[in-house]
This record gives structure tokens, sequence and C-alpha cells, in this order.
């Protein structure tokens, strides 16, 4: 076992994906020789050649439309944008093309494209840098959308990805790209050496697509979230001293809805932490989901914790993100009906 | 104010609306001797004069000429009017189809057939298609069964594509034909995907990729463009320049000079031709499928034609285009034009064309009847109602078989 930053768990990925399949290749913006601005790619065009991690030029809907093309032609393409932020330019290839083209042909054609995309704020990236766009594509029928919170998760779960014949929005929260964050920006940055999720096999392992894991067991309010909330909904848990279980979701579409149920059942409380937008974003659709199940044992509503409905503002950054003060009062709200 | 306001916006204009009477005595075509043929592994910049002047090689009298004659034997040439007959009758009979209410829509390529049939048949059964909707003639040359085409248009159930797609929208993965998404210009990047696929396996296999001129417009283009170059792609990129966009002439998306002449901002070779000349067609898509089986990356070539009939069987062009607009075109109808040349060189009569035309529709006729025997739109039968809900995923996740079991209650 080793330690890894989300990362290197990251880079062990594709590097092992690529070692066991000719026919898995990457591309984006300065992945190849430069081995991508996060360095998620680091190191990967020296072993594997030019064209095998290709650098692209800056045109998101060439590089989807590219990937597609490719897996139709029997390649697993691993396709990164460099920032969530910039995803839009490729919206309609994502959407009408990538999403559709197995439905679409009768089952004929497919492109198994996963799409790797760093998300999220809290990283000083005003508000082209730090987005969450999740929920836009969990909303689009034929994509499954993930998002890991931690190393270990993210390597598992990558392989998973690239093996998988669906496409994939694999999202990552690139705040704890190198250290879990527990949402208090005046603490020293922690690395996750020492984290229980930061020990990761150096070997092949996968984690199955849809579905959830109980990062910590409780009977009072179950908390809902994925990617770094998931840190900071631990600590706001910890400091509250509430006996919440909390849910990483992992994968947000197949979501596991019966783990969700099956929490519920015990603690008949709920909350729900994203840290995008709020209105229509992917807190909605959950909480929906839940009361069509859940509605007969619940015993307070559904609280939302999430980012204001703005833009992501540069200078207001720790008062856009939801913090731990946030998701305190919104467990206790729930505790007190 | 509005009787001194001049407007400095500039709109362009269509050469002709209704009321007026087309003339295209303006256009300048250049004869078949003109046009020079360049090694095809020429350096673009060698060939510049290609993307301004017109490939052709029948010439007024269609005698083939110059140096792009392909030399095509009898038999290909017999077989490219069959197949562009085939496509005409076709189109006339869903068309009609639809107008009888049996078909949802239907786009026809009528005045266009030259430039899928000439295309395809200078392709490889290898090479994938990335085709529009108006190029069903690559379809026929490749085979692909007439019942099963209308099946497709029927949305029945022995649609292969299970009731998904508009008429016309076809996919045919057998016969190296990609699904027709139906949003426009999205397949031209996507061929260029698949192209370098190719070429990083190490195969031969190239892709030809179609749009038209008003989708080139669309941002797609220009990434195919970009990728294609960028990348040595061995990818044909096809813009079928029918003069309009439902509505909307040409000169919206040309910017005023041909479209070839974006292909040379990006170091392509790039070549117009007349599309309504099957010789030329094929002289020009042989040529730029070899550069790019031997290794000399993309082409960009614009097929220069005109839409004779309407966008779709959605729209009247007399409410925005001049009658007489086809039959004044400069370029003839590609039909003809084939068939006098074969006449010509007495290598074929009008008898043989009735007869080709008679037997043709009567196998459309007898197609039609069996298509039918599997189902229509409207009355079924179709694909079993819960195949709704495969395919969206390889496998059906737990909300979809949750949502599939409500529909079945």
């Amino acid at each position: 076992m080793a330690t890894m930053s989300m990362v290197q768990a990251i880079n062990s990925a594709l590097d092992i994906t690529m070692e066991r399949d000719q026919n898995v290749l990457c591309l984006g913006e300065d992945v190849g020789y430069f081995g991508g601005v996060f360095r998620c790619t680091a190191g990967l065009q020296e072993k594997y050649g030019q064209h095998r991690v290709l650098d692209t030029p800056i045109a998101e809907a060439g590089i989807i439309a590219a990937a597609i093309g490719m897996g139709v032609n029997g390649l697993r393409p691993v396709a990164e944008i460099q920032f969530a932020d910039y995803i839009y330019p490729a919206f309609d290839q994502i959407v009408s093309e990538l999403a559709r083209l197995r439905y679409r042909s009768g089952g004929e054609f497919f492109a198994p494209v996963t799409v790797r995309a760093p998300c999220g704020g809290g990283i000083r990236g005003g508000q082209t840098h730090s987005q969450s766009p999740e929920g836009i594509f969990t909303h689009v029928c034929g994509l499954k959308v993930i998002m890991p919170s931690n190393p270990y998760d993210a390597k598992g779960l990558l392989i998973s990805s690239i093996e998988d014949d669906d496409p994939i929005i694999f999202f990552e929260p690139k705040r704890c790209y190198n250290g879990p964050f527990y949402g208090d920006p005046h603490q020293q940055a922690v690395s996750w050496a020492g984290h229980p999720k930061g020990e990761v096999p150096e070997v092949y392992y996968t984690i199955p697509i849809g579905e959830a894991a109980i990062v910590r067991p409780g009977s009072e309010v179950t908390v809902l979230t994925y990617g770094t909330m998931v840190h900071v909904a631990e600590a706001a848990i910890e400091k509250s001293g509430i006996d919440a279980e909390l849910i990483d979701l992992r994968t947000l579409l197949p979501l596991d809805i019966d783990a969700i149920v099956e929490s519920l059942q015990k603690t008949h409380r709920c909350v729900v932490i994203h840290e995008a937008t709020r209105t229509s974003g992917y807190g909605a659709e959950l909480i929906a989901d839940i009361q069509e199940e859940c509605f007969w044992f619940l015993e307070a509503p559904i609280v939302r914790v999430t980012g204001w409905d703005t833009p992501y503002p540069h200078a207001f950054e720790w008062h856009y993100f939801p913090g731990q003060e946030r998701i305190i009062e919104a467990m206790k709200s729930t505790l007190e009906t | 104010m509005t009787d001194q306001y001049q407007s400095k916006l500039v709109i362009p204009e269509a050469p002709f609306r209704p009321g007026d009477k087309p003339d295209y005595s303006f256009m300048s075509l250049p004869s078949p001797n003109e046009s020079i043929k360049p090694d095809c592994m020429a350096d673009p910049a060698e060939m510049k004069d290609l993307a301004y002047g017109m490939v052709r090689v029948l010439d007024d009298d269609q005698h083939a000429q110059g140096a792009w004659d392909p030399q095509l034997s009898i038999e290909k040439l017999q077989a490219a009017l069959e197949y562009m007959v085939k496509t005409r009758i076709y189109d006339d009979r869903m068309f009609r189809m639809q107008r009888q209410g049996k078909l949802s829509f239907y786009i026809k390529c009528l005045g266009e057939e030259a430039i899928a049939v000439g295309q395809a048949m200078a392709l490889q059964f290898g090479d994938m298609l990335f085709s529009t909707y108006r190029q069903q003639g690559l379809l026929f040359v490749r085979d692909r069964g007439l019942v099963d085409m209308m099946c497709s248009c029927l949305s029945n159930s022995k649609d292969n594509q299970k009731g998904r797609q508009l008429p016309t929208l076809y996919s045919w993965k057998e016969g190296n034909y990609f699904s027709v998404s139906g949003n426009l210009a999205t397949q031209f990047s996507q061929a260029v995907g698949w192209a370098m696929a190719s070429a990083y396996k190490g195969e031969d296999h190239i892709a030809s990729a179609w749009v038209g001129e008003g989708s080139s417009a669309e941002a797609d283009v220009y990434h195919a463009l970009l990728f294609s170059a960028a990348y040595r792609a061995p990818v044909l990129l096809n813009v079928v320049n029918n003069q309009w966009a439902i509505s909307t002439p040409q000169n919206m998306a040309s910017g005023g000079t041909t479209f070839a002449a974006r292909g040379l901002g990006f170091n392509l070779p790039s070549i117009r031709v007349d599309g309504n000349d099957l010789l030329a067609v094929y002289a020009v898509t042989e040529w730029a499928a070899k550069r790019a089986r031997s290794g000399g990356g993309p082409t960009f070539i614009e097929l220069f034609t005109y839409r004779a009939e309407a966008h779709s069987s959605s729209d009247d062009p007399n409410a925005y285009r001049a009658k007489d607009e086809w039959q004044s075109w400069p370029l003839g109808d590609p039909v003809e034009r084939l068939k006098i040349h074969l006449i010509e060189r007495q290598q074929w009569s009008e008898e043989q064309q009735e007869e080709l035309e008679a037997n043709l529709t009567k196998k459309i006729s007898q197609a039609w009847k069996e298509a039918e025997s599997f189902g229509t739109l409207e009355d079924g039968p179709h694909w079993p109602l819960e195949s709704m809900f495969d395919d969206v995923f390889k496998d059906i996740p737990p909300h979809l078989r949750r949502q599939r079991r409500k529909l079945e209650m």
C-alpha cells in the first residue's frame, strides 16, 4: 500500500489502464508533454508516447468529438477538460452525441468515452475555475456521472469508468486533489498522508459504479453528499456532536437509492449537501427521490445546504462555500422538528 | 427619422427570390481543361487555385475532358447511373408516402445524386461514412437493403434503430455507415476522431464526412479542419454546397468566397468540384482518398450543386425561392448529364433508361409493400414498448427499470 494524493491516484488509474489495454489513450489541453495543469497525466506521455497521450488544440467540443470518433472506432479515450468550467463548449457533443449515440442507433454504435474534469471551488479560482456543474449532466439521459471524494475511490472508480462501455462524466473535486479539505481555509492544509483513504494499492482494483459508501455510521440524521463536501460534512458532524450517518454518494447517476433508503429507515431525517448552486441542483433531485421512497417514515423536512444561487464570487468565496456552520445549523434544524 | 435613416449593416442577399427570373450568367464556369491535377501527395500551397476554380470532367456537351477524367469503365459508369436513378426513384416514392401520411417526415436529395454515388464508389467498403441526411446514395452504393431503409423510415418492428429516429437519419454499422444524428455538423469532427483512431491503430481505413454549406457555419467544422490538419488524420471533409440552407442562401455562410477556400487557412488541399458531374466527383474523391491512405492526411472538398427540392417535407420553397431556379442551374441535372455522356459514347440508350427506371420503380414498389408488412409508424407493429428503455445505457440501471415497470402498469 502506498500513500497517494488524489492526483497520484488518478495518474495511477490512467497508467494501469493504459498498460493493460492498448486501446486506452488520453487527450486534452496540456495533458501530454506537460502532464496536465494539475499533473494528473504527468509522466504518461514519456512512458506511452505522444500518440497515446495527446496534447490537443484549445477546443473542448473538438476534443469530445474526436474522443467520440475514436470510441466508435474501438478505442477507449479518456478526455480531460482542463476545468469543469470549460466543459460548456463541448455541451452539444456530450449531450446530443455522446450520451445518445447508443440509443439513437438502436444499439449499433457506442463510444466508451470517459470525460475527466476538475471541479469545485475553494481555490481562489473565481467564477471560471470553481464551478460544480454535475447537476447539468445528471439531467442528461445516457451519461453516468461520478464524483469521488478521496484518492482510493478516485482510482477504483476511474478504472471502472474507463472499462465501462457507457459514457462517463468523471468530476474531480480539485480542492481535495492534494489533501482532504474540511471547510476552514484558515486551517493549515493537510495532505492525504495519514488519511485512511489516502492509502491506495499500487495495483489494479475497481470500485463498482453506482454504489454509495457510508463514511460514518450514525442514528440521528442522514447526511448525503459527495466530493469535497464529504470532508466538510465529516468535520461538521464531529464538531456538532450529532450522531449523523454520513453517506458519500460517489456515483450520482445511477444513484444508489437503496443505500439512502436504508439509512433513512434508521434516522428518519436527512440533510443534503452540495457545493453547486441550489436551484434545480442535484440536491433537488435527491430530495424528490427520497420523499417518494421515504415520505411515510420521515420525521422532518429534508434540508439542503448548497452554494448560493450566484456565480462563484472571487472575493466572497468563503461566504459562498457551504461550510461547517451551515451544515451544523441544517442538521440541528432537522433534529428540532 | 425612418425617411432619412440609412442602415450601414450589410445583409447577404439571395441572388433570386420569388418573383425574380433566375439568370446565372454571372457565374463563371471553367472548362474541364482548366483544372490542373496535382500529384496526390503535393503540397497544399501548390494547388490553391483548385479552391477557387472548379474541377470538372464533363463539358457542356457531356464529353469527358481534362486531367481529372477518372477513365472509369463503362460498367462502372452504368452502375453509377443505376445508383443515381435508384436514389431518385426511392426518394420520389418515399416523399409521396410522406404526403400520404405514411411517413412523419422526409428529405430528398434531388439534383445531388452524383455526390453520394460518386464518392461512395471512389471509397472502399471499409471506409467509414459520416453522412448527413442528404447522402442516401451512399447506402445504395453499399447495397443497403431497400426494405431495411424503408423500415427505418417507418420506425416499424424491423427498424434497426428500434423506432428512435426520424426518417432519413439512418444507421448501418455493418455497412460502415455512421448513425446520422440530426443535429447538424456534429459528425464532421467525430469523423476526424475516427480517422485518428484508424491511424493510431495503423489501419488503412479512412473516414469521410459530409456537411451542408449552411451548417459549415457550425464550430464543429472548424474543429474538424484544425484537428484533422494538426494530426494529419486520414479523412475527407466534404461540404455540399447546394446553395440553400432551408430559406437562407449560401452566401450567409460563405463570407463571399468559395467554401473550399476555407480549407486553405488550415493548410489543407482544398478543392471545389462540380457536384453534378459524377466523373469529377469520383475523380476528386479518389484523389483525396489516395492521399489520405498514403499518409497525406485530410482533404477539404466543396461539392458545388443545387438543392432541387425543398429542404424537407416540412417546407415550401415557393415561399423563399424563385420559380425555375433548378431549370436555370448552369450545371444541369447530374442524372441527365451522365445519361447523355453514356448515350454519346453509344453505351446507353433512352430505351435502356426507360427500362431501368421501370425496373427500379417496380423493385421499390415491391420493397415498400414488404416494408409495410413489418408495420407503419401510426399503426405498428413497432418494437416492443419496453424496448424504449434499452440502449440508454449498455445495461438498464435500477432507475430505468423502475420507470419501465411504471410504464407497464
